[in-house]
């Protein structure tokens, strides 16, 4: 006779399953799609419900050499970020499961340079790829729409979709075949909102990531934390608007940090310079796991290792 | 979890099965007209039990049980340093809030011979977060084959905070219990093995006791349902898993059945042990760990780890914020750069260090944002020109600078346009979005 009696919740919901890139066969050149998605319970409560699909790490590449990055990250890429093309290779060598392309503003972004680059991408990495715009609406719409036809057909993720730019992008998607990373500010009704008037454009659900906004360590983390511990609640309580799979960026916001970018001037409690870098995107990272993240897009090769290893721990 | 209206009159004199207790049943000597409005008054928190002279022994432990909090809340001390865990109340932070902040301890062994430097370290390690000091919490001992006594005497010598004293021999466990006389430490641990010994020491020596399972939460709860029969009640829950799936499962099991099932056998804080993995230990602090223990002295990881503990113990409802106002950086004078940014204690923070450490004078105006961020308050509403103007003219920074250029954050460089018709004859400046590029453009634009 037992002595305790497991308290096991009852889901009457569950997450989205979304599959991300083509295959040949489905009219892509990726060498292998992903799904993520579709948990009945809470992040990795296995003895109450099913986990289909474990979190993965994407890895960030930029069309080209970053300019302001942590010497700490560009080292640890030894000269592969150079070129986009050494730069995804690389980054698939360090264990990513997905690629994420992210365009920069200088001098020489057009459209036809978004889809050279693109172009370049697709024929280096069999991965499936999630394209990031500069973050300048303007401008953004231009190159992700000309990245959407370049890509036709092969699923990539389209971001960054925010209330305020979402129409382009998500008519791009719409008539290539994407799906789109929909970003708001930390707020579960306002998520909702989105997925809401993104659908309503006729763009299905299971192609929708949600992208609640991250924050770094010691910088807003825990406000993304508890938005996504809510959404993920309200989604096994089968609020369909919540349902989707959900995309952090620990990679940005923790190398924007001091405590990533300055190795003199800080104090002696604050450890190794490298140690305490990586650490910081780790943790930021390791959080939001277990919060509900599906898709964290990370910087150092270290960390995509590291995260690898928890993500396992706890699904195998 | 507490009962209600109805609950607690099953369990008063009127509804007593000895007819000598059900005599009194509505007696009014509680000074309400019958135990059902006692009853009521109880559950509303609005009167004493003690006020019933009548009420029968078991029921008195029924009714004190259930007013107990649902995770026993467990006290450390040391030479002068106190740590509170337990009394936790949610599964989730956004139902409310994280109470009591995990415990994050550093190992030592007893043949580790410099385990009094690693104690002096953990002592005197501190490091600043938006304006508050984060510290450790202490020295776990662990009795591998060495002197233990002698560690514990030397560990407490060179660290004042709370002891965990590791050891699973009776007689080892009383060597350190008596070098530790003086503080409160949490002795590891009662199994089913040598509960009876240390439920005894816990009992004499007055200290509280960590139950360690292996891995099955049925017998963890039967031995700590033993050990407290012996009188031990501060007792912490060891459920023996060192791995990510199996305690996240544990953890998460126990925390529920405590507050959903109000499971008296397991209603107490837990420990956790993270190795060298500071992955690990975050998820320990995240899910429901109350005493965090790692391996190793490691600043690289340490720091993080407290950054970690203050965000997800921070209450939900009371975002830190500081106070409104001109804040004066390295001495500056009238000549000197004027910023402007929010009152949100992160951006704060943020923006006066990078200032105050690159040695350039300055003035911040911290307008009253409500406590937020400069895009959350540009995106609320709460930080646009109207509100920078009013701090402009209401704090009286006009009178201490000779100039009439004002700094913005780069992310709300919209601002501009409106900011100028706000404040004319003023030149506004956009700066860089990120604080660590303020000392550059600092030097770049007002060099």
């Amino acid at each position: 006779m037992p002595v305790l009696e497991i308290p096991k919740e009852k889901w009457s919901g569950k997450v989205r399953e979304i599959t991300l890139g083509a295959t040949q066969a489905q009219g892509g050149s990726r060498s292998r799609t992903v799904a993520v998605g579709g948990e009945t319970t809470l992040p990795f409560l296995h003895f109450e419900g099913a986990n289909p699909h474990p979190p993965v790490i994407a890895i960030e590449v930029q069309d080209r050499q970053p300019s302001d990055w942590s010497s700490i990250l560009i080292d640890a890429w030894q000269g592969a970020s150079k070129d986009v093309e050494s730069w995804a290779k690389a980054a698939e060598a360090a264990g990513a499961d997905l690629m994420v392309l992210r365009f920069t503003a200088h001098g020489q972004l057009t459209p036809d340079y978004a889809r050279k680059t693109l172009r370049r991408v697709l024929k280096t990495t069999g991965l499936p790829v999630i394209v990031f715009g500069t973050g300048q609406a303007d401008l953004d719409n231009d190159i992700l729409v000309a990245v959407a036809e370049e890509g036709k057909g092969e699923r990539l993720v389209l971001g960054v979709c925010e209330e305020k730019n979402y129409r382009t992008i998500v008519a791009a998607a719409l008539a290539h075949g994407h799906l789109v990373n929909a970003r708001t500010a930390m707020d579960v009704n306002l998520a909702k909102q989105l997925n809401i008037l993104i659908s309503d454009m006729g763009l299905s659900l299971d192609r929708i990531v949600m992208d609640p906004t991250t924050g770094a360590l010691g910088y807003g983390m825990e406000y993304g934390y508890s938005v996504m511990e809510r959404l993920r609640i309200a989604a096994l309580q089968g609020d369909s608007m919540t349902q989707q799979p959900m995309l952090v960026t620990p990679g940005e916001e923790a190398w924007r940090t001091k405590e990533a970018r300055a190795g003199d001037g800080v104090p002696q409690a604050w450890g190794d310079w490298a140690e305490r870098a990586v650490n910081w995107e780790v943790l930021t990272a390791s959080s939001l796991i277990e919060s509900g993240a599906d898709i964290v897009v990370l910087r150092h090769p270290q960390s995509a290792k590291r995260l690898h290893a928890m993500i396992n721990a706890l699904t195998g | 979890m507490a009962l209600s209206g109805l609950e607690i009159y099953k369990l008063l004199p009127a509804s007593s099965k000895n007819p000598a207790v059900k005599a009194h049943g509505n007696c009014k000597e509680c000074g309400f007209p019958t135990c059902l409005a006692f009853a009521m008054k109880l559950a509303a928190k609005q009167t004493e039990l003690s006020a019933c002279p009548y009420v029968e022994d078991e029921s008195k432990a029924k009714l004190e049980a259930s007013a107990a909090p649902p995770i026993r809340l467990i006290t450390l001390s040391g030479a002068g340093q106190k740590l509170e865990v337990g009394n936790e109340l949610v599964l989730f932070r956004h139902e409310k809030t994280f109470y009591h902040p995990a415990g994050l301890f550093v190992r030592v062994k007893d043949t580790q011979p410099d385990a009094a430097e690693v104690a002096k370290k953990v002592a005197g390690y501190a490091v600043d977060y938006v304006g508050m000091t984060l510290t450790l919490n202490g020295i776990a001992v662990e009795a591998a084959g060495g002197n233990f006594g002698a560690t514990v005497s030397a560990v407490k010598a060179a660290c004042p905070f709370p002891l965990i004293l590791m050891a699973e021999e009776p007689a080892k466990a009383e060597a350190g219990l008596k070098a530790a006389q003086g503080t409160r430490p949490l002795l590891w641990a009662a199994t089913a093995n040598n509960w009876q010994a240390m439920a005894k020491l816990a009992a004499q020596y007055k200290v509280p006791l960590v139950v360690r399972g292996n891995g099955d939460l049925d017998s963890l709860a039967t031995v700590a349902e033993q050990v407290k029969g012996a009188g031990v009640e501060d007792i912490v829950l060891d459920p023996g898993l060192r791995d990510f799936k199996g305690s996240l499962a544990a953890a998460t099991q126990l925390r529920r059945l405590a507050l959903k099932k109000n499971e008296r056998k397991v209603g107490y804080p837990l420990i956790a042990f993270a190795g060298n993995d500071p992955v690990l230990a975050g998820q320990h602090i995240a899910k429901y760990g109350s005493f965090v223990v790692l391996d190793r002295f490691n600043p690289a990881d340490i720091y993080p780890l407290l950054v970690l503990r203050a965000n997800i113990f921070t209450d939900p409802q009371k975002p830190i914020q500081v106070q409104p106002g001109i804040y004066e950086i390295n001495k500056p004078k009238p000549g000197d750069p004027l910023m402007v940014t929010t009152n949100f204690s992160i951006t704060y923070f943020a923006v006066a260090n990078e200032v105050e450490s690159s040695g350039l004078p300055g003035w911040l105006l911290v307008a009253d944002a409500e406590g937020m961020s400069v895009l959350t308050a540009w995106a609320a509403g709460k930080f646009d020109a109207d509100r920078i103007a009013k701090s402009v003219k209401t704090t009286g920074i006009m009178d201490k600078i000779s100039h009439k250029r004002i700094i913005i954050p780069g992310h709300v460089a919209v601002l501009l346009g409106e900011l100028e018709e706000q404040l004319p004859g003023w030149e506004i400046n956009v700066g860089p979005r990120e604080a660590v590029d303020l000392p550059n453009y600092l030097k770049l634009q007002w060099g």
